[in-house]
């Protein structure tokens, strides 16, 4: 199995695969298909997307089921979340996770709150597919990393995958899931390229994966992040240092298992994370060895953040907002001291 | 609703130098910035507002520093017409030091409060409560000031559409409301995203006034927006403005538009505004055609002089990244970075 394929085509393969699964998936969002009504225009060369991930679906779906929305997002994502409450198995895309702010309601008091306050007798099982992500240029309102937003409420499951091939499990998963999924997908890793079977798989939820394994340092690496700490990883390793790279996969619902065993192998433990410091998925991860892996540590916990600022434009500072591999390094550095001459 | 012809009343050659020198710097401007975008050297996302001068510049005609205007993702044009100044917007777009916002916001966030521009907006629909609450500032502190606020066609199906002019209505705020209608959002075409005939019909639902005009025609918006200026500083309330208009480029720079159809031909040639404009000018007799052509000559250097400046400038420093976060603190607050 040697099929390389681009993360963007491996999220589209899933929905591509889930719709011919089952007649109840339909996507919804703004421009999925594109050019909605205009005569002249041939399926094929609609637009599919800002980013050209949905390209194709409509030709083979129909526009029934790939749906083009106004820019409501409040009207569409509420809609989504009791199509699937009624029913449906509707996939709704967020252009930007930084538009959530035209949509909270509908996922924090709706989708994420009907099963609880019906005393269980509702589900909800809609996936929103989201884009975010600093490095792209696109400045403070189109960058942002909001996952630990979501994780903060119950009732919503996180999803964030960093390599082609848990992209598409993680989100065939996703849209069979009977809950609401928020699904993150990074803008700059969409043209990054990997292995991916053909068929249809599912990756289950709060599975981590251990994407390098070592004995020196856990280093617990979200989204996009899991690349920096491979980078940080090989320079560590020239210098000795062996780090276990931990890509949780999905925030809600945490596999602490996995990142506690580790933790108890190494002894240590750094969290990576581009979203911004405060109340963050790296201060729930630290505050979980804290609490229970403390016997397990011979550091205090670390972590490697985005400042707390907005995004910014400037491409001079965008590069330094973003954690690199050289400030993970540091930070190993400064954890083993002089325990590993690096 | 009532649809505008162009009235034959002169304007003043004054005026009308000034609205021609506007539309011309927005053209400019963008047709360099779509230039410089294809070799590769701009960081981000470019909205160009080429081919809808004639909106910005016949509302802003009627503006002074001390009237705001809120805009969009396409707010070049917004910028320029309400005094921005061309070297800082350019070397904002490039995301340095010198320019209008510090190179923090870029294209999609060029700012400058003291001109009363709120900012080029990230955010659809965006702009609808934010020019709410500058025309409340108005109000209550008797400024006699109006705020504008453009937006586009699709934006007019965003729920704060709704939310921000019944509140400019019912409170009787001193906003204009500006729909850019340029037939599409993106790929979608306005038609098959709106339940109505017209954005200004929308108005009916708010009792207020609604009129659609060409917004290829600056003497047309001129006109109109006068009306509604005038309503404003009275404390008449607010009036809605639909100017029908085209973007020459695609939604953003490298857009392949296969949804636009023949109609961008003529848009480009008989149907542009500037040509309009000069025509106009020129067979009123309120301008030359030398007067006329020397202005482009002179907009073009004024334009290669903010590009020279915006190349030639520093990029940001590290430390500027932790600025402007809060007023109160210097860095990011002592929060973990
Ligand atoms: C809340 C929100 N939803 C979606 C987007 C993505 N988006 C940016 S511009 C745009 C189309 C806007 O169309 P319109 O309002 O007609 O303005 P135009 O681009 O035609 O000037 C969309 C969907 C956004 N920036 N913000
Ligand atoms: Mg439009």
């Amino acid at each position: 199995m040697t099929r390389q394929i681009t993360f963007s085509q491996a999220v589209n393969e899933a929905m591509a695969i889930s719709m011919r699964e089952d007649q109840d998936v339909i996507l919804l969002g703004e421009d999925v298909a594109g050019g909605a009504a205009v005569d002249h225009l041939q399926d094929e060369e609609a637009w599919g997307g800002v980013m050209g991930v949905t390209k194709g679906l409509v030709q083979e779906f129909g526009r029934d089921r790939i749906i083009d929305t106004p820019i409501a997002e409040a009207g569409y994502v509420g809609a989504a979340v009791t199509a699937a409450a009624t029913g449906m198995r509707p996939i709704a895309e967020l252009m930007f996770n930084d538009f959530i702010g035209s949509c909270l309601d509908e996922v924090m008091n709706q989708g994420a709150k009907l099963r609880y306050m019906f005393g269980g007798k509702a589900k909800v099982p809609l996936t929103i597919r989201t884009m975010h992500g600093a490095g792209f240029r696109a400045a403070a309102q189109h960058s942002q990393s909001l996952y630990s937003f979501f994780t903060h409420i119950p009732g919503i499951k996180v999803v964030i995958p960093s390599t082609p091939y848990d992209a598409k499990g993680l989100l065939l998963e996703s849209i069979f899931d009977d809950d609401l999924v928020v699904f993150f997908e990074d803008k700059t890793l969409y043209t990054m390229k990997g292995e991916v079977p053909e068929g249809s798989y599912r990756i289950p939820f709060g599975k981590a994966d251990i994407k390098r394994s070592g004995e020196d340092v856990t280093i617990v690496a979200i989204g996009k992040m899991v690349h920096t700490a491979m980078k940080a990883a090989d320079e560590l390793a020239k210098n000795g240092v062996e780090a276990e790279i931990v890509d949780p996969r999905t925030l809600s619902p945490l596999d602490e298992d996995t990142i506690l065993t580790s933790v108890e192998k190494t002894g240590r433990l750094v969290v990576v994370d581009e979203a911004n410091p405060r109340c963050s998925a790296a201060t729930d991860i630290a505050a979980l060895a804290a609490d229970k892996g403390f016997d397990y540590l011979d550091a205090p916990v670390k972590m490697v953040t985005a400042p707390h600022t907005p995004v910014p434009f400037a491409p001079s500072l965008e590069d330094i907002y973003l954690p690199t591999p050289d400030k993970i390094v540091k930070a190993v550095q400064e954890m083993t001291g002089s325990e590993l001459v690096l | 609703m009532s649809q505008t012809q162009t009235n034959q009343a002169a304007i003043s050659k004054e005026e009308a130098a000034w609205m021609f020198q506007k539309m011309l710097e927005i053209r400019h401007f963008e047709d360099r910035v779509h230039e410089i975008f294809g070799t590769g050297v701009l960081p981000g996302f470019v909205h160009l507002y080429a081919g809808e001068e004639a909106i910005a510049v016949g509302l802003c005609s009627h503006l002074d520093d001390n009237d705001y205007i809120t805009s969009t993702h396409r707010g070049h044009g917004h910028c320029i017409a309400k005094g921005c100044d061309l070297d800082g917007m350019m070397a904002e777009i490039y995301g340095k030091a010198t320019g209008l916002c510090k190179g923090k916001g870029g294209s999609m966030h060029i700012a400058d409060v003291e001109k009363g521009m709120l900012g080029a907006n990230g955010i659809v629909g965006g702009g609808f409560p934010l020019a709410v609450g500058a025309g409340l500032t108005h109000k209550l502190k008797k400024t006699g000031g109006v705020a504008v606020c453009f937006f586009g066609d699709g934006a007019n199906n965003h729920g704060t559409f709704h939310e921000g002019i019944n509140m400019a209505a019912i409170w009787n705020l001193p906003v204009i409301f500006v729909a850019e209608n340029n037939g599409f959002a993106e790929a979608t075409p306005f038609h098959y995203a709106s339940s109505c005939k017209s954005i200004a019909d929308r108005a009916i639902g708010y009792d207020i006034p609604g009129e659609t005009v060409d917004g290829k025609d600056v003497v047309a918006v001129r006109e109109a927006a006068q009306r509604a200026v005038e309503r404003a500083r009275n404390g008449e309330g607010p009036t809605l403005i639909e100017c029908v208009t085209y973007r020459n480029y695609g939604h953003f720079e490298g857009d392949a538009q296969t949804y636009k159809g023949e109609e961008k031909v003529k848009h480009l040639n008989d149907l542009d505004a500037i040509k309009k404009f000069y025509t106009y000018l020129t067979e009123q007799g309120i301008m030359t055609e030398e007067e006329l052509d020397k202005m482009d000559e002179d907009v073009r250097r004024d334009v290669d002089r903010a590009v020279e400046f915006a190349e030639k400038s520093p990029h940001p420093l590290p430390e500027q990244l932790l600025e402007d976060v809060y007023v109160s603190y210097k860095t990011d607050g002592g929060a973990v970075s």
